[in-house]
């Protein structure tokens, strides 16, 4: 099966979602969500048996010029699953979620209008499905507004909330505004080197005679970018975004978006790597963003008392450790992973850990009505399978030891030693100590604080059965990674 | 073997979880490791007890034990021995078994698996495993200020972790693997700058681990408030994971960066004797006497680091550290365990609400007499063999004419400690145990048999090795 009917396939599944949201009357729309999840598990299933033009180099599709702006190697398969897995789990939880859309969309009481939800994730699923493929810039930047304008409307989805509505005007503007940078940057990059192909990248830099107009316009297309993956300077959206959103979307932002950007970053850094005169400025200005992402993150996280907006902190810090690991620019060796497996890899554990600590957000705010880290205050006594479930989770987001999340951390800070970045390690390790100290704060809730809210949350199925799994999988790629590894080959 | 050995508690725990009897399962599981422990240390260059599984192929990381010398098998019994008392000496309040018996066995895998592993990662993460439960436990079911002490150990120890594993991994890319035992033999290849970093990171990473001065103050107020079995666990075994460390990694890796940092440790070490010494002299609860004197004894096991980091061929002063090691951590179980057992049957430790305890309890009193001595260093107990052992160390190949060496002063002073922990261990005693009886003292239970065993077999240990030290000693040849 050809590569490219991975996201026609889903693009299909959107429609179709759409329409039998439009046209099937029923009253409860979680069949929506039911039917766009099996969709997705399925081209999910597809995904091991789709081939690229390599493999069949007669086939008529293989000869298209559609393979000069989509690629397919072990990479985009990687990305592309993990945007299904990633929006398989994010439809999951507004499953669960979907009397709160409820609420605050049309009429109270009546579901009208929440399907539209698993549609339009659906739609972001293939536009993060296309970046995974990504081969030239005017393609990429195509593929990065299908998620864009999406989440404009994910974001401010609960029309009738007031904070969700603030929080999509937010992400709209910033959102056209690093959309600016990042046209003006890829104008640049095309001004300087005449083509806007990655692959054609590598020989035009060969023959620049000033780099200067060329690393203009890489540091405009990163400002762009670190809109996308949540790095400094572009992050000032991700604390009163999160928090307004709904949890489903926020979950999606946090995870799906951001993998979105960082593959974006690494197909767009590949070509650029390969050349000294463009590879030291790069990796030097990666490693300032690195370093002030992490900064900012860590500290701002720790005096949170909002735990979404908590989340919001942390997925910056998450961020810059990633870009630390990609500033260290190193190749894949015998015996040690390179920057871009390494990535990838904490990439898939940050997804593990974060959904599953979504799942438990969304009930908590459902049941508790709060998001405060206080109103996680004496789950570990009416809830103390939940509470560990959820210790595990944050723990390895702290990144201890025998959890997936410590892997990942391991891995960054063996590739910055390697690298010789003893700033960015130093800057590291006061940021993952930060890190046990506010995930830590809201365990301290959970299992000391006395409650003043004592009802027990009940988990509906759905949300027990992922919640297990993912806190599962977090323990077992703990101490067995090599599962993931292995699909990175 | 060994994995057997490390994820029988961790089967236990999980039995536990869901619905064996805690009571039960915790003891069979502890008598089971008893067992295998012995034998283990034992047997230790027997073959059978290595263990490698490949879980990672880049970096190549395998899930591997094995005991490279006497030093793990010694750490190894030292933990299935206090892992048996703290499960016995455990009562849990009725609804909370579970948590009680499963953290104790969580924290017993932990520390078997850090003193098993032959890999660096692993190492490591087995010892962050056990702190878990320990922060948990303190946090829920504490003595006194019982959150603010769990939130201290919390960060003190977070923190000391992240700048161990920083040069834990600056050690590992040096060396180009995480299997230590090829770590080990690749001595020699790191430059003397490289070092000096590393060993400034293993010494303040591993020393806040073992509370080494100034980074002690976690260890008093975590132990004071730490149920019985967590603080005799984390106290006697768990601690003893950074002074592990030292000697198995950075002693043998690190010979010219430790050589940098000598001065400052003896300074340190004195801190941690003298000073908190003196602190300990002034507490006014048993449970902040024990807490502190257990920070102080460190010292003296530093004291021995020193020794071999001095005069890396010293033949004496890593089987001095490993024997002290292994004394202070059942003297210390005991002490712990004792104390809980003086606050159930009088409701107190304060030293003021205390007194005559001896008369109501005599049993009770004689067992902690055994435990206060062998705290002392009293001949014929395994603490006697294991000091005096490091104080002979720093002395050895003395010679007259070279006067004092800097680690001998160090010596001649640290020996004051001994006077120091006479002076606070019998006050406390004649405090608790002697003079008039008071209301809480009065009608005091004594020991039953039961309660009895967990100290019989850590006094047993004690006295085993106090008399006949070759039994260690052996095995660290």
């Amino acid at each position: 099966m050809p590569a490219y009917y991975l996201e026609a396939l889903t693009i299909t599944l959107g429609l179709i979602l759409l329409m039998a949201e439009a046209f099937v009357p029923s009253k409860s729309k979680a069949w929506v969500g039911v039917l766009a999840a099996l969709g997705l598990a399925a081209i999910l299933g597809l995904t091991t048996i789709a081939i690229g033009p390599e493999a069949k180099p007669d086939a008529a599709w293989a000869k298209w010029p559609l393979w000069n702006f989509y690629q397919f190697d072990s990479l985009a398969i990687f990305y592309k699953s993990f945007a299904l897995v990633c929006t398989l789990l994010v439809v999951l939880l507004s499953i669960d979620y979907r009397s709160i859309l409820a609420r605050f969309t049309d009429h109270p009481g009546s579901e009208n209008g929440t399907g539209e939800y698993y549609a339009l994730s659906v739609f972001a699923c293939v536009g993060m499905m296309m970046l995974a493929s990504a081969k030239d810039l005017a393609g990429a930047f195509v593929s990065l507004e299908l998620v864009t304008v999406t989440f404009y409307i994910l974001v401010a989805y609960m029309r009738r909330n007031i904070g969700s509505l603030e929080a999509g005007v937010k992400y709209l503007i910033l959102g056209a505004l690093s959309t600016g940078f990042l046209v003006y940057g890829i104008a640049w990059v095309y001004g300087a080197t005449g083509t806007m192909s990655l692959a054609a990248l590598p020989s035009s830099i060969a023959n620049l005679q000033s780099t200067t107009p060329l690393l203009f316009g890489i540091a405009l297309i990163m400002l762009g970018l670190c809109f996308k993956i949540g790095a400094v300077p572009m992050q000032v959206w991700i604390p009163d975004v999160y928090q307004g959103a709904p949890t489903p979307t926020t979950a999606f932002l946090s995870v799906g978006s951001k993998a979105a950007g960082f593959i974006l970053t690494i197909r767009f850094l590949e070509p650029l790597l390969a050349n000294p005169a463009t590879s030291g400025p790069t990796l030097k200005l990666i490693f300032i963003l690195a370093i002030a992402t992490l900064i900012f993150g860590n500290l701002a996280a720790i005096p949170q008392t909002n735990f979404k907006r908590l989340l919001g902190y942390s997925s910056i810090a998450h961020a810059g450790f990633l870009l630390l690991a990609l500033a260290t620019g190193q190749a894949e060796t015998a015996d040690a992973p390179g920057a871009i497996t390494v990535v990838s890899f904490y990439l898939a554990t940050y997804l593990i850990m974060t959904l599953g600590v979504f799942f438990i957000l969304a009930q908590v705010r459902i049941q508790r009505d709060g998001e405060r880290i206080h109103d996680f205050a004496g789950l570990g006594k009416s809830n103390p399978l939940l509470a560990t479930a959820l210790t595990i989770l944050l723990a390895a987001l702290a990144g201890i030891p025998l959890t997936a999340g410590f892997i990942g951390k391991f891995m960054v800070f063996s590739l910055a030693i390697n690298a010789g970045l003893w700033w960015g390690v130093a800057i590291a390790a006061i940021g993952a100590a930060a890190g046990f100290y506010y995930y830590f704060n809201t365990i301290k809730a959970m299992w000391w604080t006395e409650a003043t809210n004592t009802t027990p949350v009940t988990l509906p199925a759905i949300s027990k059965l992922c919640v297990a799994t993912l806190t599962i999988a977090t323990l077992v790629f703990g101490f067995w990674p090599q599962p993931i590894l292995a699909l990175l080959r | 073997m060994l994995p057997i050995l490390v994820f029988l508690p961790i089967a236990a725990f999980i039995a536990i979880l869901l619905g064996s009897p805690a009571r039960f399962t915790a003891i069979a599981a502890s008598v089971a490791n008893l067992a295998l422990g012995i034998w283990a240390a034992a047997t230790w260059q027997n073959e059978c007890w290595n263990f490698s599984l490949p879980v990672l192929e880049k970096p190549a990381l395998n899930l591997a034990f094995g005991m490279p010398d006497g030093m793990s098998a010694v750490m190894i019994l030292l933990s299935v021995i206090v892992t048996l008392a703290a499960v016995l000496t455990t009562k849990a309040p009725a609804g909370s078994e579970r948590l009680h018996y499963g953290s104790s066995l969580l924290i017993s895998a932990g520390a078997l698996g850090a003193f098993a592993s032959t890999d660096l990662f692993f190492f490591y993460a087995f010892h962050e495993l056990a702190l878990i439960p320990t922060f948990i436990m303190i946090g829920l079911f504490g003595r006194g200020d019982r959150r603010e002490a769990a939130w201290k150990i919390t960060i003190y120890l977070g923190v000391g972790s992240i700048v161990l594993l920083a040069g834990l991994l600056w050690l590992s890319s040096l060396t180009g693997t995480l299997d230590m035992n090829k770590m080990i033999a690749a001595a020699g290849t790191i430059d003397a700058t490289a070092q000096k970093g590393i060993a400034a990171l293993l010494l303040i990473g591993f020393g806040t681990l073992v509370s080494l001065f100034p980074f002690h103050s976690w260890a008093a107020p975590a132990y004071a408030s730490a149920p019985a079995p967590v603080a005799m666990l984390h106290a006697g075994v768990l601690k003893k994971f950074g002074l592990y460390g030292l000697l198995r990694l950075a002693i043998p890796l690190l010979p010219d960066g430790l050589q940098a940092w000598l001065t400052p440790l003896l300074v340190l070490l004195l801190g941690n004797i003298l000073w908190v010494g003196l602190v300990t002299i002034s507490q006014k609860r048993l449970d902040g006497m024990l807490g502190n004197s257990s920070v102080m004894h460190m010292g003296y096991i530093f004291l021995a680091i020193a020794a071999l980091i001095a005069m890396p061929s010293n033949p004496l002063a890593k089987p001095a550290a490993v024997l002290l090691m292994f004394a202070h951590g059942i003297s210390i179980a005991l002490l712990f365990g004792l104390a809980d057992r003086i606050e159930r049957s009088t409701g107190s430790l304060d030293f003021t609400d205390l007194g005559g305890l001896a008369k109501s309890a005599p049993s009770l009193a004689f067992l902690f007499g055994i435990g206060a001595m062998a705290s002392i260093g009293l001949p014929g107990l395994a603490n006697f063999a294991g000091e005096v052992l490091v104080f002979l160390s720093t002395f050895h190949n003395y010679n007259g004419t070279a006067g004092l060496s800097p680690l001998q002063i160090t010596c001649i002073l640290a020996i004051w400690g001994v006077v120091i922990s006479a002076v606070y261990m019998l006050r406390a005693y004649r405090r608790v145990f002697h003079g008039p009886s008071v209301k809480a003292t009065e009608s005091a239970a004594d020991l039953t048999i039961t309660d009895r065993i967990p100290a019989l077999l850590l006094i047993l240990s004690l006295l085993a090795v106090g008399l006949y030290p070759n039994l260690l000693l052996n095995l660290l040849k």
